[in-house]
Protein backbone atom coordinates (compact mmCIF):
# COMPACT_ATOMS: atom_id res chain seq x y z
CA UNK A 1 0.00 0.00 0.00
CA UNK A 2 3.03 2.65 0.66
CA UNK A 3 4.39 1.64 -2.88
CA UNK A 4 0.86 2.75 -4.46
CA UNK A 5 0.25 5.79 -1.78
CA UNK A 6 3.43 6.90 -3.08
CA UNK A 7 2.02 6.72 -6.45
CA UNK A 8 -0.36 8.90 -6.08
CA UNK A 9 1.10 11.64 -4.42
CA UNK A 10 3.55 11.50 -7.80
CA UNK A 11 0.30 11.60 -9.93
CA UNK A 12 -0.95 14.72 -8.35
CA UNK A 13 2.73 16.30 -7.99
CA UNK A 14 5.88 15.30 -9.81
CA UNK A 15 8.86 16.71 -8.36
CA UNK A 16 11.54 17.11 -10.72
CA UNK A 17 14.90 17.22 -9.14
CA UNK A 18 13.83 14.50 -7.03
CA UNK A 19 16.33 11.97 -8.65
CA UNK A 20 18.56 14.23 -10.10
CA UNK A 21 22.40 12.85 -10.13
CA UNK A 22 21.09 9.45 -9.74
CA UNK A 23 21.40 7.31 -12.90
CA UNK A 24 19.01 4.12 -13.92
CA UNK A 25 20.57 1.39 -16.14
CA UNK A 26 17.60 -0.13 -18.29
CA UNK A 27 18.71 -3.30 -18.92
CA UNK A 28 16.06 -5.03 -21.21
CA UNK A 29 17.80 -8.04 -22.86
CA UNK A 30 14.01 -8.87 -24.16
CA UNK A 31 11.34 -6.27 -25.96
CA UNK A 32 9.71 -3.92 -23.77
CA UNK A 33 7.87 -1.35 -25.25
CA UNK A 34 5.51 0.21 -22.43
CA UNK A 35 7.55 -1.21 -19.44
CA UNK A 36 11.07 0.03 -20.77
CA UNK A 37 9.46 3.42 -21.36
CA UNK A 38 7.83 3.93 -18.52
CA UNK A 39 10.63 3.19 -16.38
CA UNK A 40 12.83 5.47 -18.65
CA UNK A 41 10.09 8.38 -18.57
CA UNK A 42 9.64 8.37 -14.88
CA UNK A 43 13.60 8.74 -14.04
CA UNK A 44 13.66 11.66 -16.70
CA UNK A 45 10.32 13.47 -14.75
CA UNK A 46 12.01 12.88 -11.81
CA UNK A 47 15.76 14.52 -12.95
CA UNK A 48 17.61 11.51 -13.01
CA UNK A 49 19.25 10.31 -16.08
CA UNK A 50 19.20 6.87 -18.04
CA UNK A 51 22.05 4.62 -19.55
CA UNK A 52 19.99 1.73 -21.41
CA UNK A 53 20.38 -0.65 -24.14
CA UNK A 54 19.89 0.60 -27.54
CA UNK A 55 18.19 -3.39 -28.06
CA UNK A 56 18.42 -6.68 -26.18
CA UNK A 57 20.74 -7.78 -29.80
CA UNK A 58 23.88 -5.29 -29.39
CA UNK A 59 24.79 -6.03 -26.00
CA UNK A 60 27.16 -8.28 -24.46
CA UNK A 61 24.22 -10.96 -23.40
CA UNK A 62 23.81 -11.99 -27.09
CA UNK A 63 27.91 -12.56 -27.26
CA UNK A 64 27.18 -15.52 -24.64
CA UNK A 65 27.74 -13.19 -20.92
CA UNK A 66 26.08 -14.61 -18.20
CA UNK A 67 23.35 -12.80 -16.24
CA UNK A 68 25.70 -12.00 -13.64
CA UNK A 69 28.43 -10.51 -15.62
CA UNK A 70 26.28 -8.44 -17.25
CA UNK A 71 24.84 -7.14 -14.22
CA UNK A 72 28.32 -6.91 -12.43
CA UNK A 73 29.48 -4.60 -14.81
CA UNK A 74 27.08 -2.13 -15.40
CA UNK A 75 26.61 -2.44 -11.59
CA UNK A 76 29.58 0.31 -11.62
CA UNK A 77 28.10 2.68 -13.93
CA UNK A 78 24.32 3.15 -11.98
CA UNK A 79 22.66 3.60 -8.90
CA UNK A 80 19.18 1.70 -9.81
CA UNK A 81 18.85 -0.93 -12.61
CA UNK A 82 15.45 -1.92 -14.45
CA UNK A 83 15.83 -5.02 -16.28
CA UNK A 84 13.69 -7.91 -18.52
CA UNK A 85 15.00 -10.88 -19.35
CA UNK A 86 13.97 -14.20 -20.80
CA UNK A 87 15.16 -16.66 -17.94
CA UNK A 88 13.05 -17.10 -15.19
CA UNK A 89 14.36 -15.90 -11.55
CA UNK A 90 17.12 -13.70 -13.75
CA UNK A 91 16.11 -10.47 -11.79
CA UNK A 92 16.53 -11.74 -8.28
CA UNK A 93 19.47 -13.68 -9.51
CA UNK A 94 20.66 -9.95 -10.63
CA UNK A 95 19.80 -8.65 -7.06
CA UNK A 96 22.05 -11.09 -5.58
CA UNK A 97 25.56 -9.70 -7.47
CA UNK A 98 24.42 -6.49 -7.57
CA UNK A 99 24.93 -3.63 -5.03
CA UNK A 100 22.35 -1.26 -6.39
CA UNK A 101 18.76 -2.08 -6.21
CA UNK A 102 17.26 -4.13 -9.01
CA UNK A 103 13.72 -3.48 -10.16
CA UNK A 104 12.33 -6.51 -12.19
CA UNK A 105 10.26 -5.49 -15.87
CA UNK A 106 9.59 -9.18 -16.64
CA UNK A 107 11.37 -12.89 -15.72
CA UNK A 108 10.22 -15.07 -18.85
CA UNK A 109 7.07 -16.75 -18.24
CA UNK A 110 7.56 -15.92 -13.96
CA UNK A 111 6.90 -12.85 -12.86
CA UNK A 112 6.23 -9.09 -13.88
CA UNK A 113 5.84 -7.29 -10.74
CA UNK A 114 5.72 -3.54 -11.22
CA UNK A 115 2.91 -4.30 -13.76
CA UNK A 116 0.85 -5.82 -10.32
CA UNK A 117 1.81 -2.50 -8.92
CA UNK A 118 -0.01 -0.62 -11.56
CA UNK A 119 -3.06 -2.56 -12.23
CA UNK A 120 -3.35 -3.05 -7.91
CA UNK A 121 -3.11 0.97 -8.45
CA UNK A 122 -5.24 1.47 -11.22
CA UNK A 123 -8.42 -1.46 -9.21
CA UNK A 124 -7.62 0.78 -6.34
CA UNK A 125 -8.52 4.38 -8.04
CA UNK A 126 -11.58 2.79 -9.84
CA UNK A 127 -12.76 1.05 -6.99
CA UNK A 128 -11.75 3.02 -3.71
CA UNK A 129 -10.68 -0.44 -2.76
CA UNK A 130 -8.97 -3.46 -2.60
CA UNK A 131 -10.61 -6.16 -0.72
CA UNK A 132 -12.78 -8.61 -1.28
CA UNK A 133 -14.05 -7.70 -5.20
CA UNK A 134 -15.27 -9.76 -7.71
CA UNK A 135 -11.98 -10.05 -10.65
CA UNK A 136 -12.28 -11.76 -13.61
CA UNK A 137 -8.94 -12.55 -15.41
CA UNK A 138 -9.57 -13.42 -18.78
CA UNK A 139 -7.53 -14.88 -21.88
CA UNK A 140 -3.91 -16.50 -22.14
CA UNK A 141 -3.59 -17.29 -17.94
CA UNK A 142 -0.90 -19.69 -18.92
CA UNK A 143 1.55 -18.26 -20.30
CA UNK A 144 0.20 -14.23 -18.89
CA UNK A 145 2.98 -13.70 -16.50
CA UNK A 146 1.19 -10.57 -15.94
CA UNK A 147 -1.80 -12.90 -14.56
CA UNK A 148 0.18 -14.65 -12.01
CA UNK A 149 1.27 -11.71 -10.59
CA UNK A 150 -1.61 -9.98 -10.04
CA UNK A 151 -3.48 -13.26 -9.10
CA UNK A 152 -1.10 -13.60 -5.92
CA UNK A 153 -1.76 -9.77 -5.10
CA UNK A 154 -5.42 -9.91 -5.18
CA UNK A 155 -5.51 -13.28 -3.52
CA UNK A 156 -3.70 -11.63 -0.45
CA UNK A 157 -6.30 -8.56 -0.58
CA UNK A 158 -9.47 -11.50 -0.32
CA UNK A 159 -10.60 -11.03 -3.86
CA UNK A 160 -12.98 -13.39 -5.62
CA UNK A 161 -11.19 -14.90 -8.51
CA UNK A 162 -12.61 -15.60 -11.88
CA UNK A 163 -10.04 -17.68 -14.82
CA UNK A 164 -11.70 -17.32 -17.87
CA UNK A 165 -9.77 -18.99 -20.11
CA UNK A 166 -9.54 -22.63 -22.62
CA UNK A 167 -8.54 -25.08 -20.97
CA UNK A 168 -5.37 -25.19 -22.87
CA UNK A 169 -4.42 -21.60 -21.70
CA UNK A 170 -5.93 -22.08 -17.90
CA UNK A 171 -4.17 -20.50 -14.73
CA UNK A 172 -0.48 -22.58 -14.29
CA UNK A 173 -1.08 -25.38 -11.24
CA UNK A 174 2.07 -23.48 -9.33
CA UNK A 175 -0.17 -20.64 -9.28
CA UNK A 176 -3.35 -22.35 -7.91
CA UNK A 177 -1.17 -24.17 -5.75
CA UNK A 178 0.20 -20.86 -3.98
CA UNK A 179 -3.56 -19.07 -3.97
CA UNK A 180 -4.59 -22.33 -2.15
CA UNK A 181 -2.15 -21.52 0.59
CA UNK A 182 -3.37 -18.11 0.49
CA UNK A 183 -6.80 -19.60 1.00
CA UNK A 184 -7.86 -17.17 -1.76
CA UNK A 185 -11.23 -17.92 -3.42
CA UNK A 186 -11.34 -18.66 -7.33
CA UNK A 187 -13.00 -20.92 -9.93
CA UNK A 188 -12.33 -21.40 -13.46
CA UNK A 189 -14.55 -21.01 -16.18
CA UNK A 190 -14.40 -21.24 -20.21
CA UNK A 191 -16.59 -18.50 -21.28
CA UNK A 192 -17.64 -14.57 -19.68
CA UNK A 193 -20.90 -14.37 -20.17
CA UNK A 194 -22.88 -15.58 -17.23
CA UNK A 195 -20.60 -13.93 -14.95
CA UNK A 196 -20.48 -10.41 -16.44
CA UNK A 197 -23.26 -9.22 -13.98
CA UNK A 198 -20.86 -9.95 -11.13
CA UNK A 199 -18.07 -8.37 -11.70
CA UNK A 200 -15.90 -5.13 -10.54
CA UNK A 201 -12.79 -5.63 -12.75
CA UNK A 202 -11.83 -7.40 -15.69
CA UNK A 203 -8.50 -7.80 -16.39
CA UNK A 204 -8.43 -8.62 -20.62
CA UNK A 205 -4.91 -10.45 -22.02
CA UNK A 206 -4.09 -11.40 -25.54
CA UNK A 207 -4.70 -14.84 -26.61
CA UNK A 208 -1.63 -15.84 -28.96
CA UNK A 209 -2.54 -17.90 -31.81
CA UNK A 210 1.31 -18.93 -31.60
CA UNK A 211 0.42 -20.57 -28.55
CA UNK A 212 -2.05 -23.59 -30.04
CA UNK A 213 -0.23 -26.16 -31.47
CA UNK A 214 -3.63 -27.17 -33.70
CA UNK A 215 -4.88 -24.26 -35.62
CA UNK A 216 -8.34 -25.41 -35.39
CA UNK A 217 -8.31 -24.95 -31.75
CA UNK A 218 -7.28 -21.84 -31.96
CA UNK A 219 -10.17 -20.97 -34.47
CA UNK A 220 -12.61 -22.93 -31.91
CA UNK A 221 -11.56 -20.31 -28.60
CA UNK A 222 -10.46 -16.82 -30.49
CA UNK A 223 -13.83 -15.12 -30.67
CA UNK A 224 -15.22 -16.33 -26.94
CA UNK A 225 -12.92 -13.88 -25.44
CA UNK A 226 -13.34 -10.88 -27.60
CA UNK A 227 -15.18 -8.03 -25.72
CA UNK A 228 -18.12 -5.85 -27.50
CA UNK A 229 -20.33 -3.87 -26.24
CA UNK A 230 -22.88 -6.44 -26.95
CA UNK A 231 -21.56 -8.01 -23.42
CA UNK A 232 -21.75 -5.11 -21.21
CA UNK A 233 -25.01 -5.25 -21.44
CA UNK A 234 -25.31 -6.25 -17.68
CA UNK A 235 -22.43 -5.12 -15.71
CA UNK A 236 -22.26 -3.31 -12.67
CA UNK A 237 -21.57 0.85 -12.61
CA UNK A 238 -18.61 0.28 -11.03
CA UNK A 239 -17.35 -2.29 -13.83
CA UNK A 240 -13.85 -1.41 -15.23
CA UNK A 241 -12.37 -3.46 -18.05
CA UNK A 242 -8.40 -3.60 -17.75
CA UNK A 243 -5.70 -4.80 -20.19
CA UNK A 244 -1.58 -5.09 -20.18
CA UNK A 245 -1.79 -4.07 -23.65
CA UNK A 246 -0.47 -4.39 -26.63
CA UNK A 247 -4.48 -5.60 -27.62
CA UNK A 248 -4.92 -6.85 -30.78
CA UNK A 249 -8.54 -8.03 -31.56
CA UNK A 250 -9.83 -9.45 -27.29
CA UNK A 251 -11.29 -5.66 -26.88
CA UNK A 252 -13.18 -4.58 -29.85
CA UNK A 253 -12.70 -0.89 -30.37
CA UNK A 254 -16.12 0.40 -30.16
CA UNK A 255 -15.69 -0.38 -26.09
CA UNK A 256 -12.85 2.61 -25.88
CA UNK A 257 -15.95 5.01 -25.96
CA UNK A 258 -17.99 3.18 -23.19
CA UNK A 259 -17.24 4.30 -19.32
CA UNK A 260 -15.74 0.75 -18.55
CA UNK A 261 -12.66 1.31 -20.89
CA UNK A 262 -9.80 2.13 -18.16
CA UNK A 263 -6.79 0.26 -19.95
CA UNK A 264 -5.02 3.51 -21.14
CA UNK A 265 -5.36 5.15 -18.51
CA UNK A 266 -3.90 2.29 -16.73
CA UNK A 267 -0.83 1.91 -19.07
CA UNK A 268 -0.78 5.97 -18.35
CA UNK A 269 -0.36 4.91 -14.46
CA UNK A 270 2.61 2.72 -14.88
CA UNK A 271 4.09 6.23 -14.75
CA UNK A 272 3.51 7.25 -11.54
CA UNK A 273 4.07 3.52 -10.14
CA UNK A 274 7.28 3.13 -11.59
CA UNK A 275 8.28 6.90 -10.59
CA UNK A 276 7.10 5.81 -6.73
CA UNK A 277 9.39 2.65 -7.15
CA UNK A 278 12.42 4.43 -8.18
CA UNK A 279 12.16 6.65 -5.51
CA UNK A 280 11.13 4.33 -2.69
CA UNK A 281 14.69 2.30 -3.69
CA UNK A 282 17.06 4.85 -4.06
CA UNK A 283 15.47 6.32 -0.49
CA UNK A 284 14.21 9.79 -1.75
CA UNK A 285 10.79 8.73 -0.37
CA UNK B 1 18.83 -63.35 15.42
CA UNK B 2 20.38 -59.44 14.27
CA UNK B 3 19.57 -57.56 11.53
CA UNK B 4 22.99 -56.83 10.23
CA UNK B 5 24.72 -59.48 8.93
CA UNK B 6 27.63 -57.80 7.91
CA UNK B 7 30.93 -56.78 10.55
CA UNK B 8 31.26 -54.06 12.63
CA UNK B 9 32.70 -51.14 12.33
CA UNK B 10 35.42 -49.42 14.59
CA UNK B 11 34.56 -45.73 13.33
CA UNK B 12 32.57 -44.22 10.86
CA UNK B 13 29.14 -44.11 10.21
CA UNK B 14 26.60 -46.47 9.54
CA UNK B 15 23.39 -45.58 7.09
CA UNK B 16 20.11 -47.78 8.47
CA UNK B 17 16.06 -47.64 7.22
CA UNK B 18 17.37 -46.41 3.53
CA UNK B 19 14.15 -47.84 1.64
CA UNK B 20 14.85 -51.28 0.19
CA UNK B 21 16.50 -50.36 -3.32
CA UNK B 22 18.11 -46.94 -2.68
CA UNK B 23 21.28 -47.75 -1.49
CA UNK B 24 23.02 -48.22 -4.22
CA UNK B 25 21.60 -45.01 -5.11
CA UNK B 26 23.21 -43.77 -1.92
CA UNK B 27 26.75 -45.06 -3.08
CA UNK B 28 26.88 -42.76 -6.21
CA UNK B 29 25.23 -40.15 -4.81
CA UNK B 30 27.82 -39.83 -2.09
CA UNK B 31 30.68 -41.14 -4.55
CA UNK B 32 31.43 -43.79 -2.38
CA UNK B 33 33.20 -46.00 -4.70
CA UNK B 34 36.32 -43.30 -4.28
CA UNK B 35 36.27 -43.63 -0.67
CA UNK B 36 39.77 -45.40 0.04
CA UNK B 37 38.46 -47.26 3.12
CA UNK B 38 35.38 -50.47 2.92
CA UNK B 39 32.48 -49.56 2.74
CA UNK B 40 29.76 -52.25 2.95
CA UNK B 41 26.58 -52.18 1.04
CA UNK B 42 23.35 -54.24 2.56
CA UNK B 43 20.64 -54.88 0.64
CA UNK B 44 16.93 -56.45 1.45
CA UNK B 45 17.14 -56.41 5.17
CA UNK B 46 14.49 -57.34 7.12
CA UNK B 47 12.35 -54.13 8.77
CA UNK B 48 9.44 -54.36 10.61
CA UNK B 49 8.63 -51.19 9.46
CA UNK B 50 9.32 -50.98 5.71
CA UNK B 51 9.47 -54.73 5.49
CA UNK B 52 12.78 -54.34 3.56
CA UNK B 53 15.63 -51.97 3.95
CA UNK B 54 19.30 -51.02 3.12
CA UNK B 55 22.13 -50.46 5.29
CA UNK B 56 25.07 -48.52 4.33
CA UNK B 57 28.47 -49.00 6.44
CA UNK B 58 31.08 -46.37 5.70
CA UNK B 59 34.29 -46.76 7.74
CA UNK B 60 36.45 -44.13 9.12
CA UNK B 61 33.65 -41.41 7.62
CA UNK B 62 31.73 -39.00 9.19
CA UNK B 63 29.10 -37.32 6.93
CA UNK B 64 28.96 -33.78 6.53
CA UNK B 65 25.50 -31.71 6.80
CA UNK B 66 25.58 -31.54 2.86
CA UNK B 67 25.64 -35.17 2.36
CA UNK B 68 22.91 -35.83 4.88
CA UNK B 69 21.02 -33.70 3.16
CA UNK B 70 20.94 -35.35 -0.11
CA UNK B 71 20.30 -38.51 1.57
CA UNK B 72 17.53 -37.26 3.37
CA UNK B 73 16.13 -35.89 -0.36
CA UNK B 74 16.32 -39.79 -1.89
CA UNK B 75 16.12 -41.98 1.46
CA UNK B 76 13.91 -39.62 3.95
CA UNK B 77 13.39 -42.39 6.01
CA UNK B 78 17.46 -42.79 6.32
CA UNK B 79 18.55 -42.76 10.15
CA UNK B 80 22.15 -41.98 10.61
CA UNK B 81 24.59 -43.81 13.85
CA UNK B 82 28.07 -41.83 14.19
CA UNK B 83 30.07 -44.88 15.35
CA UNK B 84 33.32 -43.90 17.20
CA UNK B 85 35.19 -46.79 18.96
CA UNK B 86 32.73 -49.77 18.28
CA UNK B 87 30.17 -47.38 19.74
CA UNK B 88 27.04 -45.30 18.59
CA UNK B 89 27.63 -42.19 19.57
CA UNK B 90 25.18 -39.93 18.16
CA UNK B 91 21.83 -41.74 16.25
CA UNK B 92 19.47 -39.30 14.49
CA UNK B 93 16.80 -39.53 11.60
CA UNK B 94 17.83 -37.67 8.73
CA UNK B 95 15.68 -34.67 8.05
CA UNK B 96 14.92 -32.15 4.95
CA UNK B 97 16.32 -28.72 5.88
CA UNK B 98 14.01 -25.49 5.13
CA UNK B 99 16.33 -24.40 2.62
CA UNK B 100 18.44 -26.57 0.09
CA UNK B 101 21.27 -24.51 -1.09
CA UNK B 102 23.65 -26.03 -4.20
CA UNK B 103 22.47 -29.81 -3.66
CA UNK B 104 19.36 -30.11 -6.12
CA UNK B 105 19.37 -29.82 -9.71
CA UNK B 106 16.00 -26.74 -11.16
CA UNK B 107 14.19 -29.29 -13.41
CA UNK B 108 13.12 -26.33 -15.28
CA UNK B 109 14.90 -25.11 -18.37
CA UNK B 110 13.89 -21.73 -18.46
CA UNK B 111 15.62 -21.22 -14.39
CA UNK B 112 18.39 -18.85 -14.50
CA UNK B 113 19.96 -21.10 -12.15
CA UNK B 114 20.68 -23.83 -15.37
CA UNK B 115 22.07 -20.93 -17.44
CA UNK B 116 24.02 -18.92 -14.87
CA UNK B 117 27.90 -20.06 -14.13
CA UNK B 118 27.88 -18.17 -10.73
CA UNK B 119 23.67 -19.34 -9.70
CA UNK B 120 23.82 -21.65 -7.13
CA UNK B 121 20.65 -23.41 -6.61
CA UNK B 122 17.88 -22.85 -3.63
CA UNK B 123 14.83 -24.57 -2.64
CA UNK B 124 12.59 -24.28 -0.42
CA UNK B 125 11.18 -27.31 1.93
CA UNK B 126 7.41 -27.18 1.45
CA UNK B 127 5.19 -28.44 4.51
CA UNK B 128 3.42 -31.57 3.35
CA UNK B 129 4.05 -35.33 3.97
CA UNK B 130 5.75 -35.76 0.82
CA UNK B 131 8.71 -34.41 -0.43
CA UNK B 132 8.00 -31.25 -2.40
CA UNK B 133 10.28 -27.96 -3.27
CA UNK B 134 9.66 -25.01 -4.74
CA UNK B 135 12.94 -22.98 -6.46
CA UNK B 136 13.64 -19.83 -4.96
CA UNK B 137 14.62 -18.43 -8.55
CA UNK B 138 12.17 -19.87 -11.20
CA UNK B 139 9.46 -19.83 -8.26
CA UNK B 140 7.92 -22.93 -9.51
CA UNK B 141 6.94 -26.30 -7.73
CA UNK B 142 8.51 -29.75 -7.88
CA UNK B 143 7.50 -33.37 -6.41
CA UNK B 144 10.01 -35.94 -5.45
CA UNK B 145 10.02 -37.68 -8.60
CA UNK B 146 11.39 -34.93 -10.51
CA UNK B 147 13.81 -34.09 -7.97
CA UNK B 148 17.51 -34.02 -9.11
CA UNK B 149 20.20 -34.29 -7.12
CA UNK B 150 23.48 -32.52 -8.06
Amino acid sequence: MHILNTAKKFKIKVNPILLKHKILASLFFEPSTRTRFSFESAMERLGGSIISLAEAKSSSASKGESVSDSIKIVDKYCDVIAMRHSLEGSARLASEVSNNPILNGGDGANQHPTQTFLDLFSILETQKKLKGLNVALVGDLKYGRTTHSLAYALGMFGARLFFIAPPSLQMPSYVTHDLKKLKAKYSTHTEPERIMPKLDIFYATRIQKERFGDPMEYEKVKDAYIITNKLLTKVKKNFKILHPLPRVNEINYEVDNTPYAYYFEQANNGLFVREALLALVLGKV
Amino acid sequence: MRAYKVYAIKDGTVIDHIPDGQGMGIIDLLNLRQWNRTVTLGIGFHSKKHGKKDVIKIEDKELTPAEVNKIAIVAPTATMNIIRNHKIVKKFNVELPETLEGIVKCPNPACVTNHDPVATTRFFKENGKKIELRCAYCERYFKEHEIEVI
